[in-house]
């Protein structure tokens, strides 16, 4: 199997800090893997998310998508992948359409192209009866699937998922993993980073655990709970990266 | 972005015609107590209405200084003039006087001989408070002007009749007292056009300006809502550039802005005639008027691009972007014309993009300038433009945007 995303000695530090938030990391993830990057507050897991899209520069190492290094190929690499942000990132005062439709044609899709997908995301998110509505009227799960909706408008092959269910009720953290797993099947590679360790255990086939920006795990969840003599991930998560407080 | 300017405009420009009116073709009502009853008060009185700026009102009944006050308070009149009731005496005593001074240096006989000058009672001008200093001295100039005009006549009658012993011809007395070098004001044009400056003409560039800069308000805070929002994240990670977005965003700002100023002129040339308020006449240059219209809009969208960028909050946006183009507004020679600034401000206001604005609105729409008349003000607002544009750019540099 082919690497979805192929990371090298990555170091990264922000401006006017001597240390490293990632330190030398070496990371691949499979296409068709369900992703999971775990860690502690300050751990390094947006720092690398950040990395890995392009959103921030690195100087140090090489990360590469499907093959193409981001640093070198940002246009060609962002049509490569999705990004849903922990935060919500789209016009609050514009309907679900009118977001689909403004960021449909920022991602290079055609008139035509847009129409479809908008019926087709927002009929899988149930979000027609409130296609045209502004989105700041909406409740917590809905932005989240409007979020989430944005992000896989043009059809990306990698899709990067910071949180994807935070502040969500039952119901909607269940829909919202029900498509992340059809997504998968069709295909998509999913990186995926949460607190939600529950949820987790659900959807992710592989996963890292980072800490003071080091990969410090990095296997099938059961190879790691086997390795590590533990019986669920909360378990290995606290095992590995112990129980002080980080924030 | 378009109900709010043009109110300003109209509100604007109806307050300042009022004032352009009351100096140019309204005349000021004054009060006038004459306690004198004799003819070279009578004729003051007469030189006072044929001065045409004033609309005089006789004090009727048996009026003193503390009932003219007393009007004047109420703003029954905003001034009032008392001729004292020696007032003729004064100036037959002074014509007197000249006179026998004149005949003493050409050494002709004289009969009746004033040796000591004559100390006249003065004329009293009582005034509101509220009335300007510049109005003040019109009238004071006015008055001085009629008074001169009396005594003067009184002179040349007494010397003529002094001289000749006979009272002077009322033909020569005409010629001699009114017989004065005319004044022709003549208003400058580049184009010859000869049409003259009203409050609309000079209104409806200054608050078109100034409309166009508070899209500040709007698009600077449309810049913060997407930082904080998230949006510009989204659209990093797409295939796009967000310097491509700002540059649309800036498009998109610039054509409202072109709308904005195409409503307000529409409404000065269509609207405004039939509001009772003077009509706009545009410039015969229109590919210029055009050119400065479409640069006025980009130095006013790359002001709100600036203030968007660097702003960290929409409150601070909203209100550092209207505080600023109100300042510049200030400086820029749009509240208070620029020639009556102090020195020391006049390098300040070559800073502000709204002046080079209104200069070269006023070029086109007062002077009636054209493309080439104006191009030293369009080269200093490009110069601010671009400026913005790059100080933008490296603020988004700066903090990650692009």
């Amino acid at each position: 199997m082919s690497s979805a995303i192929h990371i090298e000695n990555l170091s990264f530090g922000y401006k006017g800090n001597t240390q490293k938030v990632i330190s030398r990391v070496n990371l691949q993830v499979e296409q068709g893997n369900r992703f999971g990057i775990f860690g502690p507050n300050g751990a390094g897991k947006t720092t690398l998310m950040n990395l890995m899209t392009g959103l921030l520069p690195y100087t140090d190492g090489s990360v590469q998508l499907l093959g193409h290094e981001v640093r070198k190929n940002k246009k060609l690499s962002n049509t490569l992948f999705g990004f849903v942000p922990q935060d919500f990132s789209f016009y609050h005062e514009l309907s679900p359409v009118e977001n689909m439709e403004f960021f449909g044609a920022w991602a290079g899709l055609g008139k035509k192209q847009i129409q479809q997908r908008t019926d087709d995301l927002l009929n899988i998110m149930s979000l027609q009866e409130v296609r045209n509505k502004p989105v700041n009227k909406f409740s917590g799960g809905m932005k989240r699937r409007v979020n989430l909706a944005i992000a896989v408008m043009h059809e990306p092959r990698i899709l990067f998922l910071d949180e994807p269910t935070v502040g969500v009720d039952v119901q909607t953290r269940h829909a919202i993993i029900h498509y992340l797993k059809a997504l998968n099947e069709k295909g998509t590679t999913l990186v995926y980073t949460s607190h939600q360790l529950k949820e987790a255990e659900d959807l992710c086939n592989k996963i890292a655990l980072i800490d003071e920006g080091k990969i410090i795990a990095n296997n099938t969840l059961s190879g790691l709970l086997k390795e590590h003599q533990q019986e669920g991930l909360e378990g290995l998560f606290l095992a590995l990266t112990g129980r002080e407080y980080r924030d | 972005m378009f109900v709010m300017p043009v109110i300003l405009a109209i509100v604007i420009a109806s307050v300042q015609n009022s004032t352009f009116e009351l100096v140019n073709e309204n005349k000021i009502p004054v009060l006038l107590l004459n306690r004198d009853t004799h003819e070279p008060a009578k004729e003051l009185e007469a030189a006072l209405s044929e001065v045409g700026m004033f609309d005089i009102k006789k004090a009727t009944g048996t009026p003193n200084e503390e009932t003219l006050k007393d009007r004047i308070n109420t703003k029954d009149a905003l001034v009032a003039i008392v001729i004292p009731d020696n007032y003729s005496e004064d100036v037959l005593k002074k014509a007197k006087h000249i006179t026998s001074e004149a005949l003493k240096n050409i050494e002709l006989p004289q009969d009746s001989i004033e040796q000591t000058p004559h100390e006249a009672t003065p004329v009293q001008v009582y005034y509101h408070p509220v009335l300007q200093q510049s109005f003040r001295k019109s009238i004071d100039g006015m008055l001085r002007s009629s008074l001169q005009f009396i005594q003067t006549k009184y002179i040349v009658k007494d010397v003529y009749h002094a001289v000749n012993e006979e009272d002077i011809p009322l033909a020569l007395e005409n010629q001699i007292v009114t017989n004065q070098t005319p004044v022709a004001e003549v208003p400058v044009f580049k184009n010859n056009t000869r049409q003259i400056p009203n409050a609309t003409q000079h209104n409806i560039p200054a608050w078109t300006i100034f409309a166009m800069f508070f899209i500040v308000i709007s698009l600077g805070s449309s810049v913060v809502r997407e930082k904080l929002n998230g949006s510009i994240i989204r659209l990093r990670t797409l295939p796009t550039h967000f310097g491509l977005a700002i540059i649309s965003k800036q498009i998109t700002y610039v054509a409202v802005t072109i709308l904005q100023a195409t409503v307000i002129f529409s409404i000065g040339i269509w609207l405004f005639p039939q509001m009772g308020l003077p009509a706009l006449n545009l410039p015969s240059d229109i590919a210029a008027l055009s050119l400065v219209t479409f640069i006025c809009g980009w130095c006013a969208a790359s002001f709100a691009i600036c203030i968007g960028v660097f702003s960290n909050t929409q409150e601070q946006a909203n209100g550092f972007g209207a505080v600023s183009v109100v300042l510049l507004a200030a400086i820029g020679g749009l509240l208070v014309p620029s020639f009556v600034m102090p020195p020391s401000f006049q390098l300040i206001m070559r800073l502000s993009p709204l002046h080079w604005c209104l200069e070269a609105y006023y070029g086109l729409f007062l002077e009636g300038g054209k493309l080439q008349d104006i191009v030293m003000n369009i080269i200093p607002l490009l110069a601010i433009t671009l400026l913005l544009q790059i100080i933008a750019f490296y603020g988004l540099r700066h903090k990650r945007l692009i």
